[in-house]
């Protein structure tokens, strides 16, 4: 018999806001998830370059019963495509939990928090602070970049705004948004002894959960996360290791030379390069990550970007082993025959 | 990959996005950050001393002319662009309105491996100068307290004069 999901992360409704848990920031599943102690998955959503709500709807559900987020990239790379705020709007219809991604790049402090309220009513429970990728690597070089406030500003707006009630500026808010706060680090670019007071900043300054850049070298992981553990920051915030399957060692070599912030090691090129399906061993190679990231003291979890491989996710999760059972939230999972189950069981 | 060499928009007026060894003088001031903050400090306390003849004179008067001289020295020795919140000593004496995403609290994580900028290849990136600055200063540390959002309704404007008018209580920090 299958595992239930947390009755926790189930309401009667899916659609439905989910009961309120004493100490936490927000109601959604992402936030109760980790506060459990389990090991959590998210996974980056491609957002479509339509209008249409199936597309979106098409890509979440490829997802589903095998992450506990889903990230809705805002214009990454800074390329257009649907908004973030209006994907998280409608995956929270369907009952998924969605993880609104604000890049600094694109909106002013008066933007952002309009943003903030809407997607909070919207009953989007959590938020990715990013600076974003600059404009020149997009598909509108010629953009004029936004910047008006950096990523750890962004956190300590929008914590001010969910504990302090108030605007930026000092006005009141009446009700709130109750989100819990992500930040994104980097640990596999220079200045390396910085990343760990950057992610001691973004802490201070209010991020509650860290997804990191793509992780490739696990060298690069383990002393970035000593330091991170000597500090104690582990335990003041969860931290995702990013991850993601190479498509082949072509895929590898274009990445690491432009995509901003992308570190691949020669060794993972050379075992691409040599062997016989190269899709299949970039799966593997991404399975084996995980399976690493799970045993790293500190890490709470994985986030897994397979940009434009997002079909072999469940298959690269359940692979990996590292959910041990436990069965993120989906859909035909309502109370009622979760009821049924246990009686069976 | 982009080219350095076009104008973006978004560069103020007499900046130029910097073209290989343009910046040599802001990177001598990195590497002597010690000596420059030294040098702060002892103009800091020298300024705040002047306090009193400073507010006879009448700080709108002084504005101006000190601004003007502001811009030129700092605009030679840290490609200064007149934020007129000045956090120097918080960032290992890099300036980091030079940053192409304007980060006044660290790196970005599009840093190249050489630890180039993501967004112009030829210029090293200014927080991982910072950094470097930073360690070599008495008050390095202050690297790691969080920056509320820069306040752009003070660009152009003095913060030498910021500065004494905000220690001697004429203006809220």
């Amino acid at each position: 018999m299958e595992l239930a999901p947390h009755p926790h992360d189930i309401s009667h409704d899916p659609s439905a806001p989910l009961i309120d848990l004493p100490g936490h920031s927000s109601r959604g599943r992402l936030e109760r998830v980790l506060r459990r102690g389990e090991f959590a998955i998210t996974a980056e959503l491609n957002p479509p370059d339509s209008a249409n709500p199936e597309d979106v709807y098409e890509r979440a559900h490829i997802f589903e019963g095998w992450v506990d987020g889903i990230n809705a990239t805002d214009g990454s790379g800074a390329h257009c495509h649907m908004s973030s705020v209006a994907i998280c709007a409608l995956l929270t219809r369907v009952g998924y939990s969605p993880i609104l991604q604000i890049s600094c790049r694109d909106y002013n402090r008066i933007a952002i928090q309009g943003n903030v309220l809407g997607a909070a009513a919207l009953q989007v429970g959590n938020i990715l602070c990013l600076t974003g990728d600059g404009v020149q690597c997009g598909d509108h070089p010629e953009a004029k970049p936004v910047f008006d406030v950096d990523s750890i500003g962004l956190l300590g707006i929008i914590r001010t705004m969910r504990d302090g009630g108030t605007f930026l500026s000092g006005r009141k808010i009446s009700t709130p948004p109750r989100v819990f706060l992500g930040a994104a680090e980097n640990p596999f670019a220079p200045p390396y002894d910085f990343r760990p007071l950057r992610l001691a900043k973004k802490i201070a300054a209010g991020a509650q959960f860290i997804q990191t850049q793509y992780c490739f070298d696990v060298a690069l992981m383990r002393n970035f996360m000593t330091k991170v553990r000597d500090m104690g920051l582990d335990k003041r915030c969860f931290i995702l290791a990013g991850v993601g399957p190479l498509a082949s060692a072509k895929t590898a070599r274009w990445m690491r030379a432009n995509v901003a912030g992308v570190h691949i090691p020669d060794a993972i090129v050379t075992r691409l390069e040599g062997a016989k399906d190269q899709k299949s061993e970039g799966k593997r190679i991404c399975i084996e990550m995980i399976q690493q990231m799970r045993e790293m003291k500190g890490v709470s979890g994985v986030h897994v970007m397979a940009y434009r491989q997002e079909q072999y996710v469940s298959e690269i999760v359940h692979e990996s082993g590292v959910l041990k059972g436990r069965a993120p939230w989906r859909r035909d999972f309502t109370p009622r025959m979760q009821a049924v189950e246990t009686l069976q069981a | 990959m982009s080219e350095a060499s076009t104008p973006s928009a978004f560069e103020p007026r007499g900046k130029r996005p910097p073209a290989k060894g343009s910046f040599r003088l802001r990177l001598w001031s990195i590497d002597h950050a010690a000596a420059l903050e030294r040098f702060y400090d002892a103009f800091e306390a020298a300024l705040i001393a002047l306090a009193p003849v400073l507010k006879r004179i009448g700080y709108n008067r002084l504005e101006r002319p000190v601004a003007f001289v502001e811009r030129h020295v700092k605009g030679a020795l840290f490609d200064c662009r007149m934020c007129g919140d000045c956090v120097l000593s918080s960032t290992g004496m890099s300036c980091p309105m030079n940053c192409p995403k304007a980060l006044r609290n660290g790196p970005c994580g599009g840093v190249r491996a050489d630890g180039g900028c993501e967004v112009y290849p030829d210029m090293p990136c200014v927080w991982v100068k910072a950094f470097e600055g930073s360690l070599r200063m008495r008050q390095g540390a202050r690297i790691a307290t969080p920056l509320a959002p820069v306040n752009h309704a003070l660009k152009g404007s003095s913060s030498w004069l910021r500065l004494v008018r905000r220690r001697t209580g004429l203006e809220a920090a």
